[in-house]
């Protein structure tokens, strides 16, 4: 069989598109934006229920919603849309052809089947267990085979990924070293790789549990191994977020990263540490010993912290090096200040760091620490965390890289103007409030998963403080907020995609495989650039940047002591 | 040139570091170790941490020194489901049943003396939640926790269920009473 060697090249950006890799990455992406779609409209639910003023849905229903609104959200939607990166930053990046294409839709296909099978034993109404399905409560059987079928899908686009990374080589289509934002898609693959392989390890048993072929699933062995599982597949959206915030710094400002060896290693960090963190579910859990709580919890004393403290830095620092080189370099945020604030992707790309690492990054840390999980685990503190990091970390970044997408990919003109921007901000703003809100409420008690939080009619009430109601108030202002900036998105590109306007390349046309092979594109021409010299001040390339991280670092040691001072006033207990 | 492009450098991990990345890395190294410290020292010094007391056990053996400290410490019933209230003594081994969707017995403890309290499920998973002092735990079936109390305060607290257990998960909620 010939190998179709069809590339195109964007006329634009110069990016090098393969023809069935750009075929996978256009399907993927819009397969997770319907799980988008489906996800947001169960959050109208699960929100309007949540937010006790309206409390929409009956108890079964809000159950329901939510589990629907987990899998959708933090499987369906990131995974599918990580995998459109993963061929973009292996076949596109390194100007390669795809390897097996027929295999990567395979993959594609049981991961199309899987999310179906799943929502299926949702929608069934006997399946509402939660994204986290903690044996021994049950679910249909088909809840576990979609995710394993779902599963299975990811790991051969894993595989097909690497495999693209040997073609690559073989074929000398670039020169030295891969790019970094490929080594971050690396990172990301090979984690999934171990995820995969974990959740394999516990939904298996949990499958044939479910079946009767499994007598007994010890519910600590269940949550153990899941959160391997659970929460790496979460490290796997870091390490692609961060991978996109490197990307939208190169295609927004030409930026260079200040250091390819700092910034590699950190992402080497991750692989090595990151996996370790899904032991901070469990700090509240007997059975464990504190020694493994701690060495775990802390990532091996926080070296993957380090790691993301590091490209915290390195991502803004670079932009703050290219924007200086352009001149503005004046003062300690003439490069802040004159940045792109109309450009959706650059928007979106800027809000995500910022809100990653003060919202997500460092309540976190504190979710992570041993003794002060105690004051937090399982309350609404939990998911306004992951919601920060989640949705304005990953989703928010990769809303930023859809619009990006959109001419280079799909070749369509972003639709209603300014409007993508305008969405970045709405989404950006509201999911921060969101998210503070939600932790603000948790911190006060307010529990997660839970339909009534005013226990009406029940002989054992229990009455939150004033203040935890108007923080769940505030939290659904704000949801709704982030809900309009939602709808604004799925607007956009869907219109966009589908009757946006089309953008004519000239040079371009199809080649079919059956007119032979067309050589493989050439490798880029290694160009010499010079680091920032002669910009910035202080003897540092990027002070600004610098003084904002010393900003970032001061709320994150109050913050931390903060919940200590909470800690030591709460019941004695040993 | 750029992050999407291979690096100019072919030898990039000789090329030298800015000072801003340095520092930078310096100093979240710094931090990252205090926080790691920070745990092992409130283990020492602190007064809230869990126990690393945890026993195997079934259901049935559990629900039975339930009953046999609920019989012999019962000072009253509450609630329509006439659930007992205990009033164990000081430092005494107290068994705190979780099942769906309730919690029994409830305690009624005097401020400022310790209780080994027992927690387990008796089937599902289930979050012990203490309100308002915010205390969260999380409760197995099978395994026996022990947790050493001690209420620094009078007053009428609530455990609410805050690990997801069902349909009724809500309703899981009770009175837990601190006396002088």
């Amino acid at each position: 069989m010939a190998v179709n060697r069809n590339f195109r090249t964007c006329p634009t950006t110069g990016l090098v598109f393969h023809e069935p890799a750009e075929k996978l990455m256009r399907w993927n992406a819009v397969v997770a934006v319907v799980a988008l779609l489906v996800g947001g409209v169960l959050a109208i639910g699960v929100l309007l229920t949540r937010w006790q003023a309206v409390h929409l849905l009956q108890a079964d229903l809000f159950y329901q919603f939510l589990t629907a609104h987990g899998l959708n959200m933090l499987v369906f939607w990131i995974i599918f849309f990580e995998m459109a990166i993963l061929y973009f930053a292996s076949s596109t990046l390194l100007r390669c052809r795809l390897a097996t294409p027929a295999l990567a839709w395979a993959g594609f296909w049981l991961m199309v089947v899987g999310a179906l099978l799943n929502n299926y034993a949702v929608l069934r109404g006997d399946s509402s267990v939660m994204f986290t399905s903690y044996a021994p409560m049950g679910a249909h059987p088909t809840f576990y085979a979609g995710l394993i079928l779902f599963a299975v899908g990811a790991l051969i686009a894993c595989f097909v990924f690497f495999g693209t990374l040997v073609v690559a080589k073989a074929e000398r289509t670039y020169h030295g070293s891969v790019p970094l934002v490929t080594f971050g898609a690396i990172t990301a693959a090979i984690i999934a790789v171990f995820t995969i392989a974990t959740g394999a390890i516990i939904l298996i048993p949990t499958l044939l549990w479910s079946l009767g072929l499994i007598e007994h699933i010890d519910s600590l062995m269940y949550r153990t191994i899941w959160w391997g599982f659970g929460h790496s597949s979460q490290q796997i959206n870091v390490a692609a977020h961060v991978s996109v915030w490197y990307a939208g710094a190169a295609v927004v400002f030409g930026a260079k990263p200040m250091s390819e060896k700092v910034s590699r290693t950190a992402f080497l960090l991750y692989i090595f540490f990151l996996q370790l963190a899904s032991a901070h579910h469990l700090l509240a859990d007997p059975g464990l010993t504190s020694n493994w709580k701690i060495f775990n919890t802390s990532y091996a004393m926080y070296l993957a912290v380090l790691a993301s403290m590091v490209h915290g830095l390195t991502v803004p620092g670079s932009i703050e090096v290219a924007q200086r080189l352009k001149g503005y370099n004046n003062g300690l945020f003439e490069w802040l200040r004159r940045a792109p604030w109309g450009n959706a992707p650059f928007v979106a790309v800027f809000i995500s760091i910022v809100g990653f690492g003060f919202l997500g990054g460092i309540s976190g840390v504190m979710m992570g620490t041993e003794q002060l999980n105690l004051i937090i685990h399982n309350t609404l503190y939990v998911p306004g965390h992951f919601h920060a990091t989640v949705v304005i970390g990953t989703t928010l970044a990769f809303m930023g890289l859809t619009y990006f997408l959109i001419p280079v990919l799909f070749r369509r003109k972003v639709a209603f103007g300014n409007m993508a921007t305008w969405q970045a901000y709405i989404f950006g703003i509201s999911m921060s409030g969101f998210s503070v809100f939600m932790m603000g409420a948790g911190t006060l008690g307010a529990p997660r998963r839970h339909w009534d939080i005013s226990f009406a009619g029940n002989p054992f009430g229990y009455e939150f403080p004033a203040t935890a109601w108007l923080m769940i108030a505030l939290m659904g202002i704000f949801g709704v907020g982030a809900l309009v900036g939602g709808a604004m998105y799925l607007a956009i590109t869907v219109y966009s995609v589908f009757l946006g306007e089309k953008i004519q390349t000239p040079d371009f046309a199809t080649v079919s495989a059956k007119r032979g092979m067309a050589p493989a594109p050439q490798p880029v021409a290694v160009g010499a650039t010079g680091h920032g010299a002669g910009v910035g001040a202080w003897g540092m390339v990027a002070p600004g940047t610098f003084v904002l991280a010393l900003v970032f670092l001061t709320s994150f040691v109050l913050y931390y002591f903060v919940n200590w001072k909470y800690l030591s006033t709460v019941w004695p207990l040993k | 040139m750029s992050a999407i492009l291979p690096p100019a450098e072919r030898v990039w991990w000789k090329e030298p570091l800015d000072r801003v990345e340095l520092l930078w890395i310096v100093i979240a190294l710094v931090w990252c170790l205090i926080m790691f410290f920070m745990m092992p020292y409130w283990h020492v010094y602190g007064q809230q941490n869990l126990a690393n007391e945890a026993y195997k056990t079934s259901p049935e053996a559990f629900a039975k020194k339930a009953d046999e400290v609920i019989a012999k410490y019962k000072v009253r019933e509450e609630g329509p489901q006439k659930i007992p209230v205990v009033k164990p003594p000081a430092g005494s081994d107290v068994y705190l049943v979780a099942r769906l969707w309730s919690w029994q017995p409830i305690l009624e403890l005097e401020a400022g003396k310790s209780y080994r309290i027992h927690l387990m499920s008796m089937d599902w998973l289930h979050g012990f939640s203490l309100q308002p002092e915010n205390i969260n735990i999380e409760v197995h079936p099978g395994y026996d926790h022990v947790l050493t109390v001690t209420p620094t305060a009078p007053g009428k607290f609530s455990i609410i269920c805050n690990e997801y257990c069902g349909i009724n998960h809500h309703t899981m909620i009770s009175p837990l009473y601190v006396v002088k």
